[in-house]
């Protein structure tokens, strides 16, 4: 297992609000990881300045063999370069059929021209047909992704992130609203694509992440308070404390 | 569903569309049978001017296509594409005024005793457009006003270079929604201003004059050219609805409709979305500027006050009337409301006698298309193609 | 001008002299010196003329001024003095004292009293003297203006004399100015012109720059030669200051040189000598080409039928044979480097004062759009709705102003009852407003704007039915319609000043509404966070629809403030509301100091263009949107930024 991710040194102000302070954190390639901490601890705002949307005032993130500097990157270069997201809400596009969310997500190129160009050969439709069966939509690939119930559109959004074939996935509470069922899917799912890279899954449920058995981080106020085993950290008396608020 | 996939495109596009194969049919029997019952061409039935107003009308059902797709595909609510449908009838009018100048004056000095000189030429013609503003040289800008292929060049050139740069500081920096709306009202407002200057070398606000007249083709009579016009005008229709019921078809629709809907998620997934805004932006300014360019020697006049930012804002309201994201909502909604209103206030509608009052409707069709735009825009958002939609599904 | 400040200046003297009609009539002191009122000779007018001084009865200007002009009349009967008044052929005799009409008489009951040329310089004199040295110091002004404005060399001595006694510190310092002016002009010997000009230097009054700019007049010359003993401005280079062939021109205006054909001087020749279907032995065809043309005029050259032509060559050697200069119509040479000394150092004043001027224009033009702007700011920050019917919220407001002077026709209450009327009246039009139609788009932005855009055209045109399309008249109390000067440079309308300090009084009220008040209190919760002030027991639905009312009425009284000094029109909104979209995004959102930033910086910046260009507004107004659109670019959120989580993106 090899270092993919490596985060050094970085803290972000906002209006004087210290939301991430000295965080050093590094994910291998392939690996599951779960991040954990209480409200405000600033695991939203690690997955927002992986991905370009949050700009921190100093510290280093470097991506990859070649150690590319994500921070001189945007959004998208981000994304191109192997880094996918899932937002915290469901966000697909509910106007588009489920197919065209996925088409829209798999790896072509994604210049406009070659976009206006583009045709669906064999393979991509093969592609597209494995993904909605893994994510269990197949049936529905021609319905509005509006018509689908919130765990399915969950899914559908860790299908979008599967058809980018990301090296990085960061995946913001995918168990949210979600049905003991649908829950036990969505294990599945991340567990399997961990076999071939790298994931990380912020989430509250402790159940969940037991499930997941995978290393847990633990953050409190923007910086790494523990890390190992969930067994691990939760006998570490800081992090009970915090999180029993003493 | 699968051969859904492996259709060649274009077949793909007019399914997707069914649409766009009506839209076609219906475009080519109205402009044949205007032909037949026009007066130049035809039994005359229909005026001279009115075959110009409905060549006009075609030229802004054009633009209002290219609005669709840049604010209900793309959803940028552009308050500037007006201006490039200005700038693209002043690039034709410049070529428009000066050879025809060009032909009248060198006419008149032939008949001189002795043949004029070059410079005499350019000099009398100088004085003859820019008399008007107190100067008699020619301006820069007109150096190749002469060449038809170097002014349609501008046509294209002019609104696309302008878009671009403009698209390109706007969406670089990430202006979006209502200050982007503002953005490009200000980018249409400072042109009109500058337009408006007499020394800017575009004759001020008396603007270009006698574009009816075609160099070349002034022995043919208005009647036969409105007709040409009205041709030349459903053409540019037909295939500007062809070129973007294509480009919001398939992927490339799929992406600027999801960049409408959620920008920042359409990042995440690896597109460069200001590259796709700015495509979208300057592909269509460049439509409106073509389309300016066929509506001004119609019209016969171009001033700076066509730019003025009030007519950007009523294509946005024909487009909403006509309903967004649909391309044949816009053609709807800028024929229905502009032949409306030119027939309103026209004086060509009967005035309604209340007794105690006298509804004029060249008074009242404002107020009466303001309060109803407000209406749509509160219970129908998807306008007039919206109830189309809705028909269809019912049945 | 002379006649109109002649009736100005006795109107004065006559209003300020009736209070002390206690004195000594006029008609007493004269008859006192009857014969030689009567029959004026040089001798006999210097003891008129001081008594008349010493004694100073009223109406004693008028007098001498009629005396001077040969308007007086004595009655041969009584030996009395009359001034009269022409009726038909028929004389209306006047009392000189109480101003009563008397009998009608004919010219041949009279004697016209006819004082000869030098008794009437005399007089003239003594008039000067007469209001430079009166006792009330506001005749000893208006005599000083008067000097001012017709100088004379002839004022001088009496000038001169009457500092020497003059009591008034202030007017004294007036005098000595007024003694420079005249001296600088009109005085004998280089030194006292010189030091009088220095005495100028500096003063950025008009009559100042107006004589040093007389002194400095300068005429075109050219010669050989420099001529001799002449005061020579400039020197003009042919080719540098001017065009070669403007200067050979000159010299063939002055008659030192042969004209030259010019470009179309040479085609009408040509045209007036064709014959055979040639011109000069050349074929008329070839004569589209300029060399041809040139061929064939060599050719009637030639012939000796044309002036000949001038080459380059010639041109050059003739204009370089002379030289070009300017010279001042004042010979002395040390006057003039004097005048342009001290104009230039003037010239410093009038860009220092010039700037303050342009300072205090921004500053209300500044005011305007903040006016203009804050209650755009107030819905689109606290509300993000974009309302493009606010322009014609302040037509409505300027509208109310003009009906409520219809009614009211003293225009300062009718101020001080459309003011608060203007805001009630676009009050209920923004709450009726919000709750019909924008309360049902607060999830559609981009909407809302569209559908206030209707409402916009709608009401434009239903002013447009009601009150036509000329523009209505909003006529600003008496108070409020002068200006307040400065100098001769700097001067602002009373209005604006007026307009500038309702601009200050909204902004302190906004800011106790919005930050010691209760509403103001609610109207930020609501702003940043909806869902929590919901939770503690703030209706959002009613904050926004005061938050929209208070807005759209801050714009009702913009638009009488506005309406008071512009044409009240139903489009005067639209011009107003592109540039107040701008004041409020250029500043930031949602913050009142952002407005006031935006104001200022758009006020400032366009005033600053216009510094560089004066001549014109509308390149001003397109460079300052340029502006805008990159400021745009750099500063997306506007000057005054929120930052982090509350900025809401």
């Amino acid at each position: 297992m090899q270092t993919l991710l490596e985060m050094s040194g970085v803290s972000v102000t906002f209006d004087g609000f210290r939301a991430i302070n000295n965080l050093s954190i590094a994910v291998g390639e392939p690996e599951l990881r779960a991040v954990i901490g209480p409200n405000g601890a600033g695991k939203t705002t690690f997955m927002d300045i992986v991905t370009g949307k949050t700009r921190p005032d100093s510290g280093r993130v470097v991506f990859g063999e070649r150690q590319v500097d994500l921070l001189k990157m945007s959004e998208s270069q981000i994304a191109r370069a192997g880094i996918g997201r899932k937002f915290q809400k469901p966000t697909v596009f509910d106007e588009q059929s489920v197919r065209d969310n996925l088409a829209m997500a798999l790896k072509n190129r994604r210049g406009p021209l070659s976009v206006l160009m583009w045709k669906a050969g064999e393979r991509d439709r093969a592609r597209i047909e494995a993904l909605a069966e893994e994510i269990g939509l197949l049936a529905r690939l021609e319905d509005r992704a509006g018509d689908l119930s919130h765990g399915q559109k969950q899914w559908l959004e860790i299908g979008m992130l599967l058809a980018q074939d990301p090296r990085l996935l960061l995946v913001d509470e995918p168990a949210a609203g979600m049905t003991p069922a649908e829950r036990e899917h969505t294990t599945d799912l991340l567990k399997r694509a961990a076999q071939t890279r790298a994931v990380m899954v912020i989430e509250h449920d402790m159940e969940f992440i037991r499930r997941l058995d995978c290393r847990v981080t633990v953050l409190h106020e923007g910086s790494v308070l523990a890390e190992g085993s969930l067994d691990h950290v939760t006998k570490n008396q800081q992090v009970i404390d915090v999180y029993l608020g003493r | 569903m699968s051969d859904t996939v492996l259709m060649p495109a274009r077949r793909r596009l007019l399914r997707e569309n069914p649409s766009v194969t009506w839209f076609l049919l219906a475009l080519g029997v109205f402009t044949l049978v205007i032909s037949v019952l026009s007066e130049g061409l035809g039994v005359g039935l229909v005026s001279t001017s009115m075959v110009k107003i409905l060549g006009m009308t075609l030229c802004l059902c054009l633009i209002a296509v290219a609005m669709d797709v840049v604010w209900g595909y793309c959803g940028i609510l552009s308050l500037g594409h007006f201006a490039f449908f200005g700038l693209g009838g002043y690039a034709i009018g410049m070529w428009l005024m000066y050879a025809r100048t060009e032909i009248v004056i060198s006419d008149s000095l032939a008949r001189g005793t002795i043949p004029p000189t070059e410079l005499e030429l350019s000099e009398a013609v100088a004085a003859q457009i820019f008399g008007v503003v107190g100067t008699s040289e020619l301006p820069l800008i007109w150096t190749f006003a002469g060449s038809l292929p170097f002014q349609l060049a501008m046509v294209v050139l002019v609104p696309g270079l302008l878009a671009l740069v403009f698209g390109w500081l706007a969406f670089r920096s990430r202006v979006t929604g209502v200050y982007l709306s503002i953005l490009t009202q200000a980018m249409t407002l400072a042109l009109a201003l500058y337009l408006f200057q007499n020394d800017t070398g575009l004759r001020g606000n008396n603007g270009l004059s006698g574009l009816q007249n075609i160099p070349g083709l002034l022995h043919v009579p208005q009647a036969v050219l409105s007709v040409w016009f009205l041709w030349a005008s459903a053409f540019a229709l037909g295939a500007g609805y062809l070129l973007f019921a294509w480009v919001v078809s398939g992927k490339f629709g799929s992406v600027i409709r999801a960049i409408r809907d959620n920008e920042a998620r359409v990042r995440f997934l690896g597109y460069n979305v200001e590259g796709y805004k700015l495509f979208v932006f300057t592909l269509t300014a460049v439509v409106s500027g073509i389309a300016g360019a066929l509506y001004y020697p119609q019209a016969g006049i171009i001033n700076p006050a066509e730019l003025a930012p009030i007519a950007s804002i009523y294509l946005a309201v024909w487009v909403a009337i006509g309903g967004r994201g649909r391309l044949y909502g816009a053609v709807i909604g800028a024929a229905g409301v502009s032949l409306l209103s030119s027939w309103l206030t026209g004086g060509g509608a009967p005035n309604i006698d209340l007794g105690f009052y006298r509804i004029l409707w060249t008074e009242w069709w404002q107020v009466l298309l303001g309060l109803g735009f407000v209406l749509v825009t509160l219970f129908a958002p998807k306008g007039i193609g919206g109830l189309f939609d809705y028909l269809v599904r019912k049945r | 001008m002379r006649m109109m400040f002649r009736a100005a200046y006795l109107a004065v003297l006559v209003a300020l002299s009736t209070p002390l009609a206690a004195q000594t009539p006029l008609q007493d002191v004269l008859q006192a010196h009857q014969g030689a009122v009567a029959n004026p000779s040089r001798g006999t007018v210097g003891q008129v003329l001081a008594a008349l001084l010493a004694a100073e009865p009223p109406g004693t200007a008028e007098f001498l001024r009629l005396w001077q002009e040969r308007e007086v009349v004595e009655e041969p009967g009584s030996g009395l003095f009359y001034y009269t008044r022409a009726e038909g052929r028929a004389l209306v005799l006047i009392d000189i004292d109480t101003g009563a009409e008397g009998p009608e008489v004919t010219t041949r009951d009279v004697n016209q009293i006819r004082p000869n040329a030098g008794v009437r310089r005399d007089i003239g004199a003594a008039l000067v003297r007469f209001g430079l040295t009166a006792s009330d110091p506001a005749r000893r002004l208006a005599a000083l203006e008067a000097i001012g404005r017709s100088p004379d060399p002839e004022q001088i001595p009496l000038l001169a004399e009457s500092i020497i006694d003059e009591p008034d510190a202030r007017i004294r310092v007036r005098k000595e100015r007024v003694l420079d002016l005249l001296n600088a002009r009109f005085a004998t010997d280089t030194a006292t012109r010189v030091d009088a000009i220095e005495g100028l230097s500096g003063d950025i009054s008009t009559e100042a720059r107006r004589a040093l700019n007389q002194i400095l007049q300068t005429t075109p010359g050219v010669g050989e030669t420099l001529p001799e003993g002449s005061n020579i401005a400039r020197i003009r280079v042919p080719g540098t200051d001017m065009a070669v062939n403007s200067a050979y021109d000159e010299l063939a205006g002055a008659g030192l040189a042969p004209v030259r054909p010019g470009r179309n001087a040479i085609r009408d020749a040509l045209r007036g000598n064709v014959s055979d279907g040639a011109v000069g032995g050349v074929p008329l065809h070839r004569l589209s080409a300029p060399e041809a043309r040139l061929e064939a005029y060599a050719g009637l050259q030639a012939a000796g039928l044309v002036t000949p032509l001038v080459t380059e060559a010639e041109i050059r050697a003739t204009v370089d044979a002379h030289v070009f200069f300017d010279a001042y119509t004042e010979p002395d040479q040390a006057v003039t480097d004097a005048a342009r000394a001290a104009l230039d150092s003037t010239g410093t004043r009038i860009k220092a004062f010039q700037f303050l001027g342009i300072t205090l224009d921004a500053l209300s033009l500044a005011s305007i759009f903040f006016l203009a702007a804050i209650g755009l700011a107030i819905t689109f920050g606290v509300m993000r709705v974009i309302n493009m019917a606010h322009g014609e919220f302040i037509m409505m407001g300027a509208y109310t102003g003009y009906v409520v002077q219809t009614f009211i026709p003293d225009y300062t209450a009718s101020l001080i009852v459309a003011l608060p009327l203007a805001f009630a009246v676009t009050f209920g039009a923004g709450v009726a407003m919000e709750r019909l139609v924008i309360r049902h788009l607060y999830t559609r932005p981009l909407e809302t704007l569209l559908a206030t855009f209707g409402i916009s055209i709608a009401l434009q045109q239903l002013a447009k039915n009601i009150f036509g399309t000329q523009a209505r008249p909003l006529t600003a109390p008496d108070w409020l319609a002068g200006a307040i000067s400065i100098n001769d440079i700097v001067s602002i309308s009373t209005i604006r000043v007026a307009i500038f300090v309702l601009a200050l009084m909204f902004l302190a009220m906004l800011l106790f509404i919005l930050l010691r008040t209760r509403l103001g209190l609610e109207v930020r919760a609501v702003t940043q966070n909806p869902g929590m002030a919901a939770s503690m027991g703030i209706n959002p639905d009613k904050i926004n629809m005061l938050t929209f009312g208070l807005g759209s009425g801050i714009a009702g009284v913009a638009g009488v403030a506005i309406g008071l000094y512009a044409q009240v029109t139903s489009e005067m909104g639209s011009a107003y509301i592109v540039q107040s979209f701008m004041t409020v995004v250029v500043g930031g959102v949602g913050n009142v100091w952002g407005t006031l930033a935006g104001a200022g910086l758009i006020g400032f910046l366009q005033k600053g263009i216009e510094w560089f260009n004066p001549s014109n507004t509308l390149a001003a107004q397109t460079y300052m949107v340029l502006f805008i659109i990159l400021f745009i670019q750099f500063r997306p959120k506007g000057i005054i930024a929120l930052k982090g989580r509350a900025a809401g993106d």
